[in-house]
């Protein structure tokens, strides 16, 4: 691999430490202040507004949701999308937590539960696969990662199909398993876990460790683990966002819909509006509201882990 | 290390190498098992149940039988016209929205880059935003911002005495587009903008002791430089935009007239999978959707390393 990058060079030029890989523009020159860069007024009036127009858009729809989801069902007809109006928010959380015996709570918790051990264990294996391949010679290794590299260009559809017919025969189909254990063996994961460990554990160390007569399961849990702690953050976090977000898989192999996860779920409310009478806009609304509230808090809170991700990803 | 070897030793040594090689490739074995199972079998099968073909009587009651047919399911394929329309419909999109939103993209990242460290700081996050919303919500916010009844687009559309249906055959791609370009120009502007940080301040500084303007570097310098991370983004693109598939089967809610059953090919490979329960002939579709896909990523890709670099 032409992977030179390590996880202590990588978190990328994060511009969140000012000047960490670049010297900060104008702190070279500039006795009055201003700078060797000198931007004329409207070239910095010009920036300014494509970044303000730009920022407008990016949040203007989650906007209008939030304050949708304050509305009740009339009013979210008949007055002006962007503003409140009275406030319903409490009603509309109670009306959504106890529709069909609440079932979007029983959705919220499938979706979590679906995530956090599909995720968890999904974190172990590919950490332990990443480990195995970056730090050991053996024969076939050049061909396991010619076939994870390779799997990245297989579509996802093309396995959706067979693996529906599959979990068949698995007797997995409208199970949790259909969800969870698949999950567990995820290519790209294990492609990270192979570049983060190349960069964070000095073979060294394991010869050290191995002198002093650790076994290799050992080292691995004591010593390997352990530095590959911020890789593995950044990998379950990445898996746990995809999970939350996935929508083909439930909607393939989940049938009950206590089963369901909040997007399919979602999905199936906004197809009621179509087939019957029955208005939920309401709902979806407040339920759309409350699943991405979760994703934005930890997205924004673990953005360090997965900056470095992005950053790890995009050096294949 | 492995200069320094006692005579007596070296075959014990081997040995104890072999043996750690051994535990060391055992820590990949439970990822390859599952790989095994639920990528590799996966494939063979698709492979396989694409030769294959049901045969029932007339009418579909009695005994089905399952027949090897050889590659009939491809040369129907390869002339079923309703698919290839939606590939083209596919297609004709990405030319157009994927270049629009690297464009895009790509100005967000340089404008960012321009705007001093304090703005730049204090809108990265909002910009993310699109990105750290799951698709489903981002693509209900947006059917409901669309919708001539609750959403607040086509009143403002009427201010202009536009009559805008963002669901008609018309507007629909370019709903969809606006859609795509909302959730997705925050992260490609960060890949881009990671790339133009870690480039060495020094190259813009002498570029301008030689007289650039600022546009002339964004132009001939930071756009060269971030060729890889583009190519990189925009193959991306083309997987995921050949693919499209939840963001149309929502649109199909709102608007079933302009958004067929096989509006998109993977909505026509589920439709017959699971609709149609023709597994065999869903399998095949999606062979082709895969070589498809393969040899638009493979010809971006030889495109644009042939182009001159510099």
């Amino acid at each position: 691999m032409t992977v030179t990058i390590g996880p202590s060079s990588s978190p990328s030029p994060s511009p969140t430490e000012p000047g960490a890989s670049r010297p900060k523009r104008g702190a070279t020159a500039s006795r009055d202040g201003t700078g060797p860069v000198r931007h004329s007024r409207r070239t910095k009036a010009l920036v300014l507004g494509g970044v303000v127009f730009f920022t407008l858009y990016s949040l203007a729809p989650v906007w209008w949701l939030i304050v949708s989801a304050t509305k009740n069902q009339s009013d979210l007809y008949t007055t002006n999308g962007l503003w409140f109006s009275d406030l319903h928010f409490t009603d509309n959380l109670k009306a959504l937590f106890t529709y069909q015996d609440g079932i979007f709570l029983k959705w919220l918790w499938n979706t979590l539960y679906y995530g956090v051990v599909g995720t968890a264990g999904m974190t172990l294996v590919c950490v332990a696969c990443g480990y195995g391949l970056a730090m050991y010679q053996f024969r076939g290794r050049g061909v396991l990662m010619g076939c994870i590299i390779g799997s990245f260009l297989v579509p996802h559809a093309l396995l959706t199909i067979p693996s529906f017919l599959l979990f068949t025969d698995l007797r997995m189909v409208d199970t949790p398993s259909a969800i969870i254990v698949p999950s567990l063996f995820n290519a790209f994961s294990v492609y990270l876990a192979k570049v983060y460990a190349e960069g964070a554990i000095p073979p060294e160390l394991l010869e050290a460790a191995r002198i002093d007569g650790a076994g290799e399961y050992r080292i691995f849990f004591t010593v390997g683990a352990r530095l590959m702690s911020t890789g593995a953050a950044t990998i379950f976090l990445l898996g746990f966002v995809g999970s939350w977000n996935s929508f083909f898989g439930p909607l393939v192999f989940l049938r009950t819909p206590e089963k369901w996860t909040v997007m399919v779920g979602l999905y199936s409310w906004l197809k009621v509006k179509v087939d019957t009478s029955a208005d939920l806009t309401g709902m979806v609304v407040v339920g759309s509201l409350l699943s991405l509230i979760p994703m934005v808090i930890l997205m924004i809170s673990m953005q360090r882990f997965w900056r470095s991700g992005v950053t790890l990803g995009s050096i294949k | 290390m492995a200069a320094v070897t006692e005579s007596p030793s070296r075959a014990a040594r081997l040995g104890w190498r072999r043996i750690m090689a051994l535990k060391g490739a055992s820590f990949t074995v439970p990822f390859f098992l599952g790989f095994l199972l639920f990528t590799v079998t996966p494939l063979v099968m698709a492979l396989k149940e694409s030769l294959y073909s049901e045969k029932g009587s007339g009418l579909g009651f009695g005994e089905k039988t399952v027949e090897f047919v050889g590659l009939d399911n491809f040369v129907e394929g390869f002339g079923d016209g309703r698919f290839w329309a939606s590939m083209l419909r596919v297609g004709l999109f990405a030319v157009i929205s994927i270049p629009v939103i690297q464009i895009a993209s790509v100005g967000l990242a340089l404008l960012l880059d321009a705007a001093s460290q304090r703005v730049a700081d204090r809108f990265r996050i909002p910009l993310l935003i699109p990105y750290m919303i799951p698709g489903i919500v981002a693509t209900l916010i947006w059917i409901y911002l669309y919708s001539p009844v609750v959403g607040p687009l086509t009143p403002f559309f009427d201010l202009f005495g536009i009559d805008a249906n963002f669901y008609g055959g018309e507007l629909i791609w370019v709903s969809i587009g606006n859609l795509m370009a909302w959730s997705g120009i925050g992260f490609n502007m960060l890949i881009v903008y990671s790339a133009l940080r870690s480039v060495d301040a020094n190259v813009y500084d002498a570029a301008r002791i030689d007289g650039a303007s600022e546009w002339r570097i964004a132009w001939s310098i930071k756009v060269p430089l971030v060729r890889r991370s583009l190519v990189l983004t925009t193959v991306l693109s083309i997987i995921g935009t050949l693919q499209i598939f939840s963001d149309t089967m929502l649109f199909k809610s709102m608007a079933p007239e302009t958004v067929t059953r096989d509006f998109t090919p993977i909505m026509a490979i589920y439709d017959w999978a699971f609709q149609q329960g023709n597994f065999n002939y869903a399998s095949a579709l999606s062979i082709i959707l895969a070589l498809v896909v393969g040899t638009a990523s493979a010809l971006f890709y030889r495109l644009t390393n042939k182009a001159p670099t510099s």
